[in-house]
C-alpha cells in the first residue's frame, strides 16, 4: 500500500471537547498522526486517551471540534460504519473477538457483517484470512477455534482482522499488557513492518520503555488537557513519566543492605521436574528480592511450589527457621505465606463482589463472631483499616471491584493479602496492565511493608522495575538461578542484555 | 481428518454412543431395526427435531427460550378458529397462517428481551405462563375436534407394506421436518446473516462494536423459533387429528436438554445442526428401546435423565489431556 504525497496526515483534531455529565473528558485537545507513523499516546488511566479514540472512530460525538480530519478529508458527523470504510480500526484491549469461531472467520468477520442476507463462502474466507496473514508474515491454522490460541496469537488475529478492512490507521490500545517479552518483540516487529507499508499505527501503553522503542513521536494527555507532543527521540522514562503524572517519580535504585536481619525464608536444592531445579534462595525479613528472567523460566513454578499449590520433588524449605512443607495454599497462608499472583483479574479478585467483600475474603475465619457468623462491624473496622493504609480511591465500600482502576484493584488485593498479616509476601508480576502513576503507589506501599519488616519476593518481567525496587536481583534461566546481582553495581541495559542474550 | 474430528468432538462421540446403542437393541429387541419402526420413530420425532432447530438459533444467539411448545400450542388453537371461521381454508393457507403466527410470539419475546433489557429465560419462563394461562382461560381447556378436512388428511411421503401385510409409512410431518432442519442449516451455516448470530452469542459487545445489528438479531433468532414453533403446531394438529389446548405443555424442557446434549452451548456461540438432531434422535431412540425391551414408563423418564447427565458431564472431559496427566506423573 502506498501513501499519496499529498496526504501527509492520517489524522487531524484540533481542539476537540467532550464532556461526561459535569466531567470534562477532553478539553480543545488537539492531535495529529501522520501517515505511516507510529505515535504514542500516553497518560494515566482516565486521561481521556480511550475518549479520545472513541471520539475518532464514532463511537461519541464530541460537543465541539474545530476540525476532525481524516486522510486528508474533513469530516463532519463520523459513524463507527464510516470510520472503518475509511480505514480506521481500533484493536481494543479485549480484543472484541469471537472466541468460538475459527481464526479465518474472526480475521473476515467484518465482511459478513450487514443486513443484506448474502451467502457465505467458506473457501473465499480461508484464502483472505491467509493472504493477510502472509502479509504479516505470520503462520497459524486457519481452522483452529480462536479460544485455542495463546492470547499473543490472538492479538496478531486482531492485527489481522484490522489490515482485511484495508486500515490505513490503527489504534491499538494496551496491545502488550499481557504478552511476554518475547511475544512483545514479535508484535514490535509486526507494527514496525506495518509503519514501513504506510500505516499509520496510534499505540496506547503503559510500558513506557517499549513506547519510546517503538514510536516516533508521543503526545501526552493529563486529566483531559494536551500536555504536549515530543519527539521519543532524547526522551526518557522518567521524562515521560513525570509529563503524565505532572510529578516526578523516584525510579533510582533504592537497594539496601540487611546484614543483622534475620532470615525469613530460606530454599536450599529444590527441584521439581520439568520445572525447576536446584534453587538456592534467601530472603531476609525486611528484604525485597527481585526474580527476573524470561517467561518459562520458571519463576511462577517457583512461587507456586512456595505457596504449596504444587509439590517440589526434592530439596528442603525453611521459614522463619522452621522448616516449612506447605501441604496446601491453605496451609502455606497459615504458616505466614502471601501470594498476589500474575493473573489478578481473574484469579486475585471475585470482579462482581463488592470492594469490602475483596478485602477480607482471606480473613473471614478470624471476623467470626461466637454463633459462627460473620461480624459486620469487625469487617467494616477491618476494611476501612486497609482502605486507609492503601490509599485506595474509593466510593463506597459497597461498590463493585470491577468499578475500581488497574491500579486501585490491585492495592485491594495487595490488603486483601496483607490482612492475613504474612510473613513472606509474594508479588508476581504486580504492575501488569496498571498505569505509572498507580505503580509509583504500590511501589511506595511495597517500600513501606518492607521497612516494617515483611519479607518480599518480587517476580517481575520488567528489568527497571526489580532494578529500582529490589535490594537484590536473581536472574533466573531454564529453571535455574544463573547468577544474583546487586543493583548498585550493574545497569538496566547491562542486565537486559544478560537476561535477553 | 483430525481437525473434522476436533471441531466436532461432540456430534462425533454422540454419533458413536448412538450407533452402539442401535446395535444393542438391534439384538436385545428383534423388533428395533424394522422399517415399521424407524418409519414411526421418525413420524414422532418430526415435531421435537422442528422445535429443537428453532431452539438451537435461540442459543446460538445466546438465548433460551421455554414458551415455545406453549407458543405451538396457541398458535393451533387460534389457527382452528380462525380458518374454521374462513370457511376451511387449505395448506397454503394453513401453513401461512401458523407461520406468521408463530413468527409473531417470536418477535414479541425478542421486543420484551431487547427492549427492556430483561435476560431470556425470565422473559420466555413469563410468556410460557402468559401464552398457556390466557389458552387455558380462552379454550375452557376443551379440545377441538372440528377441523378442515385438509388438516387431519392423512398424507403420506413414502409407503410400503411388508410380506406380513404391515404398513409402513412416513407422514407429511417427516418432510415438514427435513425442510425445517435443511433450512435452519442454511441459516446458521450458510448465511452472514446465521454467522452475525453466532457471534452476537459468542461476544456479544465485540459483535456491537463491529456493527452487528442486535436487535435484528434478537428478532431473527426468536423470530425464527416461533416460526418454526407455528410449522411444528400445524404438524403436531395432522398427526393428532386434533387440538388439545395442554397436549404439549411441559414438553418444551425435553426439547431443551436434547439440543444441549447435541452440543449446543447455554452462554450462545456454539452448536450444530448434526449435534442438534443428533441429540434429539438421542432421546428418541433411548425411550424407543426401553419401551421395546418392556421397560415401565415410569422408568423412562429417570433413565432418559441419567443419560442426559452423564452425556452432558462427560462432554467436556477431554482424553488427550487425562493421557497427558499421567505421562508428566510417571
Amino acid at each position: 500500500m502506498t501513501t499519496a504525497p499529498a496526504e501527509r496526515f492520517a489524522l487531524r483534531l484540533h481542539k476537540v471537547s467532550k464532556a461526561f455529565g459535569g466531567v470534562q473528558a477532553l478539553n480543545a485537545v488537539d492531535f495529529e498522526v501522520r501517515a505511516g507513523e507510529v505515535h504514542c499516546l500516553a497518560g494515566e488511566n482516565g486521561c481521556g486517551k480511550s475518549t479520545l479514540i472513541k471520539v475518532v472512530t464514532g463511537v461519541h460525538r464530541p460537543e465541539s471540534a474545530d476540525l476532525i480530519e481524516l486522510f486528508g478529508q474533513p469530516v463532519d458527523r463520523i459513524t463507527p460504519v464510516q470510520a472503518r470504510e475509511m480505514g480506521v480500526s481500533v484493536i481494543w484491549q479485549d480484543l472484541a473477538l469471537f472466541p468460538h469461531m475459527s481464526v479465518a472467520e474472526n480475521i473476515a468477520f467484518d465482511d459478513l457483517v450487514g443486513l443484506r442476507p448474502r451467502s457465505v463462502r467458506y473457501g473465499q474466507m480461508k484464502a483472505r484470512a491467509a493472504e493477510v496473514l502472509d502479509r504479516l508474515g505470520v503462520r497459524m491454522d486457519l481452522a483452529a477455534p480462536l479460544h485455542s490460541l495463546p492470547i499473543a496469537q490472538r492479538q496478531v488475529v486482531a492485527i489481522a482482522r484490522a489490515l482485511m478492512n484495508d486500515a490505513r490507521l490503527i489504534f491499538m490500545d494496551e496491545p502488550t499488557a499481557s504478552l511476554t517479552q518475547s511475544e512483545t518483540d514479535r508484535l514490535l516487529d509486526i507494527v514496525r513492518k506495518l509503519s514501513a507499508e504506510g500505516v499509520a499505527i496510534v499505540f496506547v501503553s503503559h510500558r513506557l520503555a517499549e513506547v519510546l522503542e517503538i514510536a516516533e513521536r508521543v503526545t501526552v494527555v493529563r486529566d483531559g488537557n494536551l500536555v504536549g507532543v515530543y519527539p521519543t527521540q532524547g526522551m526518557t522514562q522518567a521524562r515521560l513519566g513525570e509529563l503524565m503524572t505532572g510529578h516526578l517519580i523516584e525510579n533510582q535504585v533504592s537497594a539496601r543492605d540487611l546484614p543483622d536481619a534475620p532470615v525469613a525464608f530460606q530454599a536450599k536444592g529444590l527441584s521439581r521436574h520439568g520445572e525447576f531445579s536446584d534453587i538456592n534462595l534467601t530472603i531476609k525479613a525486611g528484604e525485597v528480592v527481585g526474580l527476573t528472567g524470561l517467561i518459562g523460566a520458571g519463576r511462577t513454578e517457583l512461587a507456586h511450589v512456595m505457596m504449596g499449590m504444587r509439590r517440589a520433588d526434592s530439596g528442603q524449605m525453611t521459614l522463619n527457621g522452621a522448616t516449612y512443607r506447605p501441604t496446601s495454599a491453605r496451609a502455606a497462608i497459615e504458616q505466614g505465606m502471601a501470594y498476589v499472583s500474575e493473573d489478578r483479574l481473574s484469579l486475585g479478585l471475585l470482579q462482581k463482589q463488592s470492594i469490602a467483600d475483596n478485602t477480607v475474603i482471606s480473613v473471614l475465619r478470624k471476623l467470626t463472631t461466637a454463633a459462627g457468623l460473620i461480624s459486620e462491624t469487625r469487617k467494616a473496622d477491618l476494611v476501612a483499616h486497609w482502605i486507609k493504609q492503601m490509599g485506595v480511591k474509593i466510593g463506597l465500600p459497597q461498590d463493585a471491584i470491577s468499578t475500581l482502576s488497574g491500579g486501585n484493584q490491585q492495592k485491594v488485593v495487595l490488603a486483601k493479602w496483607l490482612a492475613t498479616a504474612p510473613r513472606l509476601l509474594i508479588l508476581d508480576s504486580p504492575t501488569v496492565g496498571v498505569d505509572v502513576g498507580a505503580r509509583a503507589g504500590i511501589f511506595r506501599i511495597v517500600r513501606q511493608l518492607a521497612e516494617d519488616g515483611l519479607a518480599i519476593l518480587l517476580i517481575s518481567d520488567e528489568v527497571t522495575e526489580v532494578m529500582h525496587h529490589a535490594d537484590r536481583i536473581m536472574h533466573m534461566a531454564d529453571g535455574r538461578i544463573v547468577q544474583e546481582y546487586d543493583p548498585r553495581r550493574i545497569t538496566v541495559p547491562q542486565l537486559e542484555e544478560r537476561i535477553y542474550a | 481428518m483430525r481437525d473434522l474430528l476436533s471441531s466436532y468432538r461432540i456430534e462425533a462421540r454422540l454419533a458413536v454412543v448412538l450407533a452402539l446403542i442401535c446395535v444393542g437393541l438391534s439384538i436385545a429387541a428383534p423388533q428395533f431395526a424394522t422399517l415399521p419402526n424407524a418409519t414411526s420413530l421418525l413420524n414422532n420425532s418430526a415435531v421435537n427435531l422442528i422445535w429443537a432447530v428453532g431452539l438451537l438459533v435461540v442459543l446460538i444467539a445466546g438465548g433460551i427460550d421455554i414458551s415455545f411448545a406453549v407458543a405451538s400450542s396457541v398458535v393451533q388453537y387460534v389457527a382452528a378458529k380462525m380458518l374454521m371461521g374462513i370457511g376451511g381454508g387449505n395448506w397454503v393457507l394453513g401453513f401461512l397462517f401458523c407461520g406468521c403466527l408463530g413468527i409473531l410470539l417470536g418477535l414479541l419475546n425478542a421486543w420484551l428481551i431487547h427492549g427492556f433489557r430483561i435476560i431470556s429465560i425470565v422473559v420466555t419462563i413469563a410468556t410460557f405462563n402468559a401464552f398457556f394461562g390466557l389458552l387455558m382461560f380462552f379454550s375452557g381447556g376443551r379440545n377441538i375436534y372440528s377441523l378442515p378436512d385438509w388438516w387431519t388428511a392423512r398424507i403420506f411421503i413414502f409407503e410400503h407394506e411388508n410380506a406380513q401385510g404391515v404398513w409402513s409409512e412416513l407422514t407429511l410431518s417427516v418432510a415438514v421436518m427435513i425442510a425445517c432442519v435443511v433450512a435452519t442449516w442454511a441459516l446458521i451455516r450458510r448465511t452472514n446473516i446465521g454467522r452475525q448470530l453466532y457471534a452476537f452469542g459468542d461476544n456479544p459487545e465485540g459483535a456491537r462494536r463491529a456493527g452487528v445489528n442486535i436487535a435484528v438479531m434478537q428478532g431473527v433468532a426468536f423470530g425464527w423459533m416461533g416460526l418454526m414453533a407455528g410449522i411444528a403446531g400445524l404438524c403436531q394438529v395432522n398427526i393428532v387429528k386434533e387440538v388439545v389446548p395442554n397436549a404439549l405443555y411441559g414438553r418444551e424442557l425435553d426439547v431443551l436438554a436434547a439440543v444441549v446434549l447435541g452440543g449446543a452451548r447455554l452462554g450462545g456461540g456454539k452448536g450444530t445442526i448434526l449435534g442438534c438432531v443428533l441429540g434429539v434422535m438421542f432421546v428418541a431412540i433411548t425411550q424407543n428401546g426401553l419401551n421395546l425391551l418392556g421397560v415401565s414408563p415410569f422408568a423412562f423418564q429417570m433413565i432418559i435423565g441419567a443419560a442426559i447427565l452423564i452425556a452432558i458431564s462427560t462432554s467436556n472431559i477431554d482424553l488427550s489431556q487425562i493421557l497427558r496427566k499421567t505421562e508428566t506423573r510417571q
